[in-house]
């Protein structure tokens, strides 16, 4: 009976290849602008401005990636990717320890003007820094941190999210473990290092996978900041590699680097896919 | 919720506490107050001094037809935005979900655009869509469509919704496929034996079950669609043509460092941090309540 069942709902046969077909169409679909920018990083820029450009890979892999990487349009990409990971790593890393460390303070410790804090750290997830950018960018200026990694990452580190993830994190460790470290006379720092972090792993890690992303996939802000190319990011350097007049765009290396700019994220998020989910899950919710 | 066993002391928590209170402050709490001080003055053309206005520059802003245009463009934006993303995540995973074998394979190739940042996502479509060279424009002009977002502000706004909602499939196809997975498959098979058939399942059993993910995911998009989305509107059409494409946020980079006007863009982003508060708040409401059929 519960397997007759098991067919009625689960697709068998006919309809079973139906399912598969429809989802192969749904993922082609979807992929075909990826699929093309492939295609048109390895083939000449005489074959793109002559439409309609082939649908299949051309011989010009290496040329094409390599001209991006080493020479570029106004700078190399490979000096655009270098910053873009110091920036994506430099906003995780930096999230996730002033974050550890304030969630620890406000669990764990009674001090006064606790509450205050806070709400002061919750008001900052209200409001993301597209709403905020000319007086941030006033103060970036004012410290001189134009053109420099402290002005890509800094501001964009302001925010609370993680703090309150972690918050709602500590809160389920037991306090018997609080209470034993206590007892044994292990100064807080101590009982932080070799309770609370360990146990905080994963969560540390599904949050890296989100931050990473989300550093990496900035854009506005260092459109903004970074007005000497070699500092710009390669997300936003993209667009900077597009002529301003009537010329033709290069467009086998523009379409390389674009390849280039998505390898990274798209490498944390498929490898760590388990992880990615359950921070994404946790982020929002 | 208190932890009951808290440890002693002052000095340590609030060194623990500090290099987040600082950098909030610094980056964040200062320069969204002197968005507040500066949406109350008019700098004058020298950028010398300012005039102090009150609530002149709200005053102009909501009186000013391009900005209410910007207003009617951002809420077409994201409603398209939103119905375009979670629908065929929607259809996506609920073909996914009936598959016993290798939904696993499909999910590792739809999370795919997520990790494409919307600047190279528009990047993508534009080189589609392009005038000169796109693939799809070609073919479309072969079928006697001439395609040309440049000057057509309806088909701009077209392009940059699909070119933003393309990567949200993927987010929104993740908290779908995980809500079905979560459907009790009991309750499923108890309506397939009453003689319940597919669609009548879906939408009496299955979509209300969803309701939950569905309203959270709704705010979720709206949010995005206002704010995240600058990049594609960046790269695809700069707001054009006409101002056609010009959302809220887009309008306060063109103001406040294109226009240089700054009294009005400071203004803009206070709006806009009233936009964002009502949008959290309803967020949470509906994530406390969990929202059932």
């Amino acid at each position: 009976m519960a397997r007759e069942v098991h067919g009625m709902v689960e697709k068998r046969g006919a309809g079973l290849w139906l399912t598969h077909v429809l989802m192969i169409l749904g993922v082609l679909v979807i992929f075909f602008p990826i699929w093309l920018a492939f295609v048109a990083s390895t083939v000449t820029q005489a074959e793109i401005v002559r439409p309609p450009m082939p649908l299949l890979p051309g011989d010009r892999f290496w040329e094409n990636y390599a001209a991006a990487l080493f020479s570029g349009v106004n700078v190399p990409v490979a000096t655009m990717l270098f910053n873009s990971l110091v920036m994506a790593i430099g906003i995780a890393v930096g999230k996730i320890v002033i974050s550890l460390l304030s969630a620890f303070a406000i669990v764990y410790f009674r001090f006064p003007g606790r509450n205050v804090f806070f709400w002061m750290i919750f008001l900052t997830l209200m409001l993301p820094v597209e709403v905020r950018i000319v007086p941030t960018y006033e103060v970036v200026a004012g410290f001189g941190m134009l053109n420099s990694y402290g002005g890509l990452i800094f501001p964009l580190i302001a925010s609370a999210t993680a703090t309150f993830l972690f918050r709602q994190f500590f809160l389920t460790i037991p306090d018997e473990l609080a209470e034993a470290a206590r007892v044994d006379g292990a100064r807080p720092m101590r009982f932080f290092w070799d309770i609370v972090v360990p146990m905080s792993r994963t969560n540390v890690a599904a949050l890296f996978v989100i931050l990473f992303i989300y550093g990496w996939n900035q854009y506005l802000w260092p459109l903004l900041i970074t007005t000497d190319p070699e500092m710009n990011t390669i997300v936003m350097g993209i667009k900077q590699m597009f002529p301003s007049g009537d010329d033709v765009a290069d467009w086998p290396v523009i379409m390389a680097t674009s390849i280039l700019a998505m390898i990274p994220p798209v490498i944390v998020v498929v490898s760590m896919q388990r992880l990615f989910i359950r921070g994404l899950v946790d982020s929002e919710k | 919720m208190e932890k009951r066993v808290t440890f002693r002391g002052w000095w340590l928590p609030a060194l623990l506490i500090a290099p987040q209170v600082l950098i909030s402050a610094v980056f964040f709490f200062y320069p969204a107050g002197q968005a507040i001080w500066q949406s109350l003055f008019i700098p004058d053309p020298f950028g010398l001094s300012s005039q102090f206005v009150g609530l002149g520059n709200f005053e102009f802003l909501l009186s000013d037809k391009f900005y209410r245009a910007s207003f009617v463009t951002t809420a077409v934006f994201s409603i398209l935005v939103t119905l375009c993303s979670m629908i065929p995540a929607l259809f996506l995973a609920v073909i996914a979900d009936r598959l016993i074998k290798g939904s696993g394979v499909y999910r590792t190739l739809l999370i795919w655009p997520y990790a494409v940042a919307p600047a190279v996502a528009g990047v993508l479509w534009l080189f589609m869509f392009n005038t000169r060279v796109g693939v799809v424009s070609w073919y479309l002009g072969n079928l006697g469509y001439d395609w040309n977002h440049v000057l057509n502000g309806g088909e701009a706004m077209g392009l940059v919704v699909v070119a933003s909602a393309w990567g949200r499939i993927s987010y929104n196809f993740l908290f779908f496929f995980a809500a079905l997975q979560a459907v009790p498959r009991s309750v499923i098979e108890a309506a397939a034996i009453d003689g319940a058939r597919f669609w009548k399942r879906f939408w009496t059993i299955v979509l209300p079950l969803l309701s939950p993910t569905t309203f959270f995911l709704l705010v979720v998009n709206v949010v995005y669609s206002f704010f995240e989305t600058f990049g594609v509107i960046h790269t695809i059409t700069s707001g054009g043509p006409q101002q056609s494409t010009t959302i809220l946020v887009y309008k306060v980079f063109s103001d406040g460092f294109v226009g240089q006007d700054l009294g009005s863009s400071s203004a803009q982003s206070v709006i806009l941090l009233i936009v964002v508060g009502l949008l959290t708040v309803i967020q949470f409401k509906f994530v406390e309540k969990r929202v059932h059929y």
